[in-house]
């Protein structure tokens, strides 16, 4: 698996199965296999294959850490830039089949529908992330505030949730709603656990190492810290 | 003075001198029909070709043919919306909450034996069967536009009669204002109606001055044939100034009561959905604009939405139904 994982051609493969939705929706699209409503299809597409992705990039560090394969890593910056690829698809294919680009149109669309705004945020922070997915740019932004900036794709899962309940309120239709909302609360879930377990762990030990050496904690803690 | 024009080069024929294809196709198959003999035949097909048969004719269900209507609003000029399309692209959340669930889940409903039971405050209640009901007044071809409240729209031949035509029929009392109309809710073979999207059966209403309306149809087919089952077979209401949900499909009870009937929408979203539900631009739904709509089949991706037309093209046919009334409130 290991081996799998680390060959050469991992990362090309994963990119081009990344693609073929993209692919496939632009052949439909073409070959007029979009169904009645092209634009709606192709919309909401889009929208889905988003949250898809937003789930796959997001599950790399919990199956990464349970499944104990660290190869796993090498591949959540591509999956982290395909959630924003097909997000901004998704806005780029509403403003332009939905809204014929009209900015006029599309001001007083987000006024009446206030999910679009949500949406339209949630992408904003995807392109940040994208905007400073490679490493100079972690240089640039000093390790602590790109991690900061990063996490907020924490914060794009709820809103991608929100934006996505929102629009499927008005039908009562929320089925699929809870199936991508329980995947994102699972998986930002663990990471509360995790975050909760590890800190009971640090302060476990440190408490074991600062009992026997009175006097002298300030040096024992940096170190242990 | 010059023979030449300066437009020379750029004079194009008139809308109007442009032969249809479906016209040049028909003259091929004319002399195709000449060619192999069938002269007298294929000449009495074509001229037994009347203009309100636009609508192609699928050949996938049994035909019911329709007699042209007198009712003024009856038949819309448009380009009728393809059959593919207007029974692939459905809400009949019995079915489904996917638009492509209807045409793909439908195909369970038993629509025979079927029988639609008249109830309330009427002299003369009772329960007709599908084939009484077939029968009691004559098939009108009706090409109606329909407007979702979703912000979609096509343009539908129906075949069908005024739902007046039974109302008269049986004879409502005079306490009688309303007109309910319920839905078929079988677990068995519906498989949406397991789900809590909607309080089942799925129930909608009109007032009865706008039930006796003659546009208001009781609907057996569309395109020539009978009603598929993904657009609510065997019978079902349509009301083309309304937004689409107001017209229940496969129904099996009207009941006549004096009081406003509680519809499906509405009691899922009373603020969202009124009872009235006319297709209006000027009165958006709460969360979406209501201005505009997306013609279905009309030039693909591309394609600008259009204006929605007040009463949805019908304001001339029903707009006396609601004056002095508040459509705002009553929205």
């Amino acid at each position: 698996m290991k081996k799998l994982l680390m060959h050469r051609a991992a990362k090309p493969v994963l990119f081009t199965v990344c693609l073929l939705p993209f692919a496939w929706l632009l052949y439909a699209a073409a070959a007029d296999q979009l169904g009645a409503n092209p634009a709606e299809a192709l919309i909401r597409s889009l929208g889905d294959w988003t949250l898809r992705f937003l789930c796959a990039v997001l599950a790399v560090t919990p199956l990464r850490v349970l499944t104990g394969t660290p190869a796993l890593a090498r591949f959540r910056r591509m999956l982290g830039l395909f959630v924003a690829f097909y997000a901004l698809a998704h806005l780029l294919s509403y403003a332009a089949f939905d809204m014929g680009f009209d900015a006029g149109d599309i001001a007083k669309d987000i006024a009446k529908r206030p999910f679009i705004l949500v949406g339209s945020f949630a992408g904003l922070l995807l392109a940040l992330m994208a905007a400073t997915s490679f490493s100079r740019a972690i240089k640039a932004l000093g390790a602590v505030r790109w991690r900061w900036l990063h996490r907020s794709v924490y914060a794009v899962a709820g809103l991608a949730i929100l934006h996505f309940y929102w629009m499927r309120a008005g039908k009562h239709n929320f089925a699929e709603v809870a199936v991508y909302g329980a995947i994102l609360a699972a998986l930002l879930g663990w990471r509360v656990w995790e975050a909760l377990r590890k800190r009971q762990v640090a302060r476990a030990p440190r408490r074991h190492v600062r009992a026997p050496i009175r006097g002298n904690t300030t040096k024992n803690i940096a170190t242990s810290a | 003075m010059s023979i030449f024009h300066r437009n020379d080069g750029f004079v194009h024929p008139v809308p109007s001198e442009i032969t249809p294809q479906r016209v040049y196709e028909e003259r091929r198959l004319l002399l195709r029909g000449l060619a192999t003999g069938a002269a007298g035949a294929t000449l009495a097909a074509w001229a037994g070709r009347s203009a309100r048969a636009a609508a192609e004719h699928p050949g996938k269900l049994a035909a019911l043919p329709g007699m042209a209507s007198k009712v003024p609003g009856a038949v819309t000029m448009e380009k009728a919306t393809s059959y593919e399309d207007a029974t692939s692209y459905n809400n009949f959340y019995e079915f489904g909450t996917d638009k492509s669930d209807p045409a793909r889940n439908a195909s369970t409903l038993k629509i025979d034996p079927w029988s639609v039971s008249v109830e309330g405050l009427v002299k003369k209640p009772g329960k007709f069967s599908l084939d009484e009901l077939l029968k009691l007044s004559a098939q009108e071809d009706r090409i109606y536009r329909l407007r979702c409240v979703e912000g979609w729209s096509m343009v539908i031949p129906w075949v069908g009669y005024s739902l007046a035509e039974l109302i008269k029929r049986v004879e409502p009392l005079g306490g009688a204002k309303y007109v309910e109309f319920v839905t078929l809710a079988d677990k068995v073979t519906m498989p949406g109606v397991n789900s809590r999207v909607l309080d089942w059966p799925y129930a909608e209403g009109l007032r009865l001055d706008e039930a006796m309306h003659p546009l208001t149809l009781l609907t057996f087919g569309m395109y020539g044939e009978v009603l598929p089952k993904q657009n609510g077979a065997p019978v079902r209401i349509v009301v083309p100034w309304k937004y689409g949900f107001k017209s229940a499909k496969s129904i099996v009870k009207i009941r006549f009561t004096d009081k406003e009937p509680a519809t499906a929408w509405n009691k899922a979203a009373a603020q969202e959905y009124g009872f009235y539900s006319n297709v209006n631009p000027e009165v958006d739904h709460p969360r979406w604009s209501q201005a505009t709509e997306r013609r279905i089949g009309e030039g693909g991706l591309f394609a600008k939405r259009r204006k929605t037309l007040m009463f949805n093209g019908y304001e001339a046919q029903v707009g006396q139904l609601y004056a002095g009334m508040d459509l705002k409130k009553n929205f």
